[in-house]
């Protein structure tokens, strides 16, 4: 007799993998990886492919040495290479870059266990071991549209600008398009939104997480008297909130535990840009509540289909 | 005071949109000619096995009840044809254990009990529930709870809503949506019997919206002032997200009600009964008639000709797929019942069951499924869940074996629906961990 599967309900799959979501992401970041390259020249391109290239070597490399299945093919370390060096000023030397990309896969990544496992985003803390290990070389900025070298022009970032209180601050359409100084992927607000949007359009990602620290920030901004529009538009504020914080392995998985996590992601990032002493706080709002999602979790949960509002009579059968 | 009938359905929480492969819903049923021979579980759904009332040689008439019990749960079983009980032996469904069964040789006669005489007009529940027992009535949707056991509403109790589930949420299966549209009148029979006799007076027959056809019909017939004179009866059209004809899922959506953790339909006043299940109250209260016929969607990508038969029960499946014309591809997976939450078979000499709705049978490639890879914690099983239940969580703690993760995440209440492992990306088996999980704390608490 030809023998049959017999295995358990559900035997239909949406189809949905990992690496069909992974794709969607680096389509999503084209847009940013596009700009770096027309704004700050192909020595950006070079500094993503070195990224990418780390950071799967690094992959293969410690998957090999652990003697556990392969993952490169689902894609995460390719997308943790490009948000890695969409993080990094176009100056940096490849080898820091290298460095970074070892630290993200190996130390922050596969020594947690892999994909899924890791309690911090891989790409935002390799950047603040960078940002640590080599505070000047993280922090020399060059303006957009000159060629990198001997004419290369030094610049500050708009929020570096701000912090100092000295020069002019670029206008609003110069943050849209790009026009200032900072990270490969930060400085085009216009390329983040175009990718953004494909992700919510893919479901790959829910409005939930860049919506809700979006409006936080904007909102604690206005308060303490700052431009909110400013705020959004200058700084890694839109790259980390649609393309870090919406990390799915360190936020939370229930939509309201994801909002009280986006909005701690707010505060902190506006407290530090208003009263720390760095400019920039993106990378350590999101790296400190990475750190809190599993507490959010534990605080924050689905209340069970049937299971009477907490203080309500058990049992009330219209307890909606 | 009248309830309000409401004008869309309440919204409920989850669910997945599967593709709706709704491929016989246009063709008429064919009527099966009586098998050579059938296979009749004395087990055939939730509850005690019934007794076999024949023995080896004895000679049946259609219709000839063969097997009962005295257990709450268990309904008499009949003959689906007439002849010579060749054996009581035991047989072998997937997914429980072995039952006692009554094979009879057809004698094709289908020569009926002249015993079967239409009931004494039913007047209250009790009999209302007795004729559903002597009928051998069980949920007929594919989850087979008897009906008896649903229509005896305790007395402390009361319905102020019948729901009529023609949802009909499964891929490929369309054997309610033929019911509906074969056998409309009679399904408003049914409706008028148990809203009488139950005193309700809001009828809501609960049908997606991929099934125009049947919603026209069906409001056809429950529009008509000369058959429902007090419009107390009216369709629902709902969206069509699996998992929308679930029971819990299916009050939620009709009335906006939550059914509590461990209760029934009848905690917030409401019975839900199948469409296919009350039709076929209306007919037995008019015949006599028990339930020895089922209708069955036979489907997938194996079949060759893809149909809804009408079968007698306990025909072996692979006489139901000649009737259809065979396999045409190796059938790698065979179902009973539709691909979300149907039971895989190992073999089609198993034979056709009560409550079976579909028989689907699976080529190579649909039979394929993804290799399970690390989690990646996207929460899709979360949005999934139409239950509110973290089934990644609750993967977790049944792979671990913490009975007491388990009930703490509220494992009992997931229905197996199988919403997380189908939107999964990662093709974990989330459902087969939970149904380890329901059985690591059942025993905990022994």
């Amino acid at each position: 007799m030809e023998k049959k599967i017999v295995s358990s309900s559900p035997h239909f799959h949406s189809g949905r993998t990992t690496q069909r979501i992974m794709l969607d992401v680096i389509i999503g970041l084209s847009p940013a990886m596009i700009a770096a390259v027309v704004l700050f020249g192909i020595r950006a391109a070079v500094l993503i492919l070195t990224c990418v290239a780390a950071c799967v070597a690094s992959e293969a490399l410690s998957r090999r040495v652990m003697k556990r299945s392969q993952t490169v093919g689902d894609l995460s370390c390719v997308v943790t290479g490009i948000l890695l060096a969409l993080n990094l000023p176009v100056s940096i030397h490849p080898l820091i870059a290298v460095f970074g990309s070892v630290a993200a896969i190996v130390v922050v990544k596969q020594m947690f266990g892999g994909i899924g496992q890791n309690f911090v985003n891989p790409a935002l803390t390799a950047r603040i071991i960078l940002m640590n290990s080599f505070p000047s070389r993280m922090t020399h900025w060059t303006a957009p549209g000159t060629a990198f070298g001997a004419d290369a022009v030094t610049t500050a970032t708009p929020l570096g600008l701000l912090q100092e209180g000295t020069g002019e601050l670029p206008g609003y359409w110069d943050l849209f398009l790009g026009r200032t100084g900072g990270c490969l992927g930060e400085t085009c607000a216009l390329a983040i939104l175009i990718g953004g949007a494909y992700l919510l359009l893919r479901r790959v990602i829910s409005p939930v997480i860049p919506v809700t620290y979006l409006c936080t920030a904007a909102a604690l901004s206005a308060l303490l008297g700052r431009d909110p529009l400013f705020e959004v538009l200058s700084g890694g504020l839109l790259l980390g909130a649609f393309f870090m914080a919406t990390d799915y392995t360190t936020s939370p998985v229930y939509w309201k535990a994801r909002v009280v996590f986006a909005a701690g992601c707010g505060v902190l990032t506006v407290l530090i840009r208003a009263f720390g002493s760095l400019p920039e706080g993106v990378s350590y709002s999101i790296v400190l509540m990475n750190i809190l999602t599993p507490l959010i979790e534990r605080a924050v949960k689905p209340r069970t289909f049937g299971k009477p509002k907490a203080g309500r009579k058990a049992g009330d059968p219209h307890a909606a | 005071m009248a309830l309000p009938f409401p004008k869309k359905p309440y919204r409920t929480h989850g669910g997945v949109a599967v593709p709706h492969h709704k491929n016989t819903a246009a063709l008429p049923t064919r009527e099966m000619p009586p098998p050579k021979r059938v296979v009749i579980p004395m087990q055939q759904h939730i509850g005690a096995a019934c007794e076999p009332l024949v023995k080896r040689g004895d000679h049946v008439l259609l219709g000839q009840c063969i097997g009962d019990s005295d257990a709450p749960l268990a309904t008499p079983i009949h003959a689906s044809v007439s002849g010579d009980v060749a054996e009581v032996g035991q047989v072998f469904i997937s997914g429980s254990e072995p039952a006692v069964a009554v094979v009879i040789e057809s004698d094709g006669k289908m020569e009926r009990d002249p015993g079967n005489v239409p009931p004494a007009p039913v007047h209250d529940r009790f009999q209302l529930a007795a004729a559903a027992r002597a009928a051998g009535l069980v949920g007929l949707g594919g989850a087979g709870f008897p009906v008896h056991a649903k229509l005896s509403v305790a007395p402390d109790k009361t319905v102020d809503t019948l729901i009529v589930n023609a949802a009909e949420c499964e891929p490929y299966v369309t054997s309610d949506h033929r019911e509906a549209l074969e056998n409309g009148k009679n399904v408003l029979d049914g409706i008028y019997k148990v809203k009488e006799i139950l005193g309700v007076h809001r009828v809501i027959i609960a049908v997606e919206d991929n099934k125009p056809d049947a919603i026209r019909e069906l409001s056809r017939i429950a529009d008509n002032p000369a058959l429902d004179p007090n419009d107390e009866v009216r369709v629902l059209t709902l969206k069509s997200r699996y998992p929308q004809g679930a029971e819990k899922v299916l009050i939620q959506a009709c009335t906006g009600r939550k059914v509590p953790v461990g209760g029934l339909p009848v905690d917030v006043n409401c019975l839900v009964m199948n469409i296919a299940s009350i039709s076929f109250l209306a007919s037995y209260l008019r015949t006599g008639f028990p339930l020895t016929l089922k209708r069955v969607t036979v489907d997938g990508p194996a079949v060759a000709h893809p149909q809804n038969v009408i079968v007698p029960i306990g025909t072996p499946i692979r006489d139901v797929m000649e009737f259809c014309g065979g396999y045409k591809a190796p059938a790698k997976k065979l179902l009973m019942g539709g691909p979300m939450m149907g039971i895989a078979l190992y073999t089609d000499e198993l034979p056709i069951l009560k409550q079976n709705n579909a028989v689907l049978a699976f080529d190579d490639r649909a039979a394929a499924e993804p290799a399970p890879t690390d989690c990646i914690r996207c929460g899709s099983c979360v949005a999934a869940c139409p239950m509110n239940l973290m089934p990644l969580k609750l993967e977790k703690a049944a792979l671990r074996r913490d009975a007491a993760a388990l009930k703490a995440l509220d494992v009992l209440t997931c229905m197996e629906c199988g919403s997380c492992a189908y939107a999964c990306p990662a093709g974990r088996q989330l459902v087969q961990a939970i149904r380890l999980g329901k059985a690591l704390v059942h025993n905990a608490g022994r």
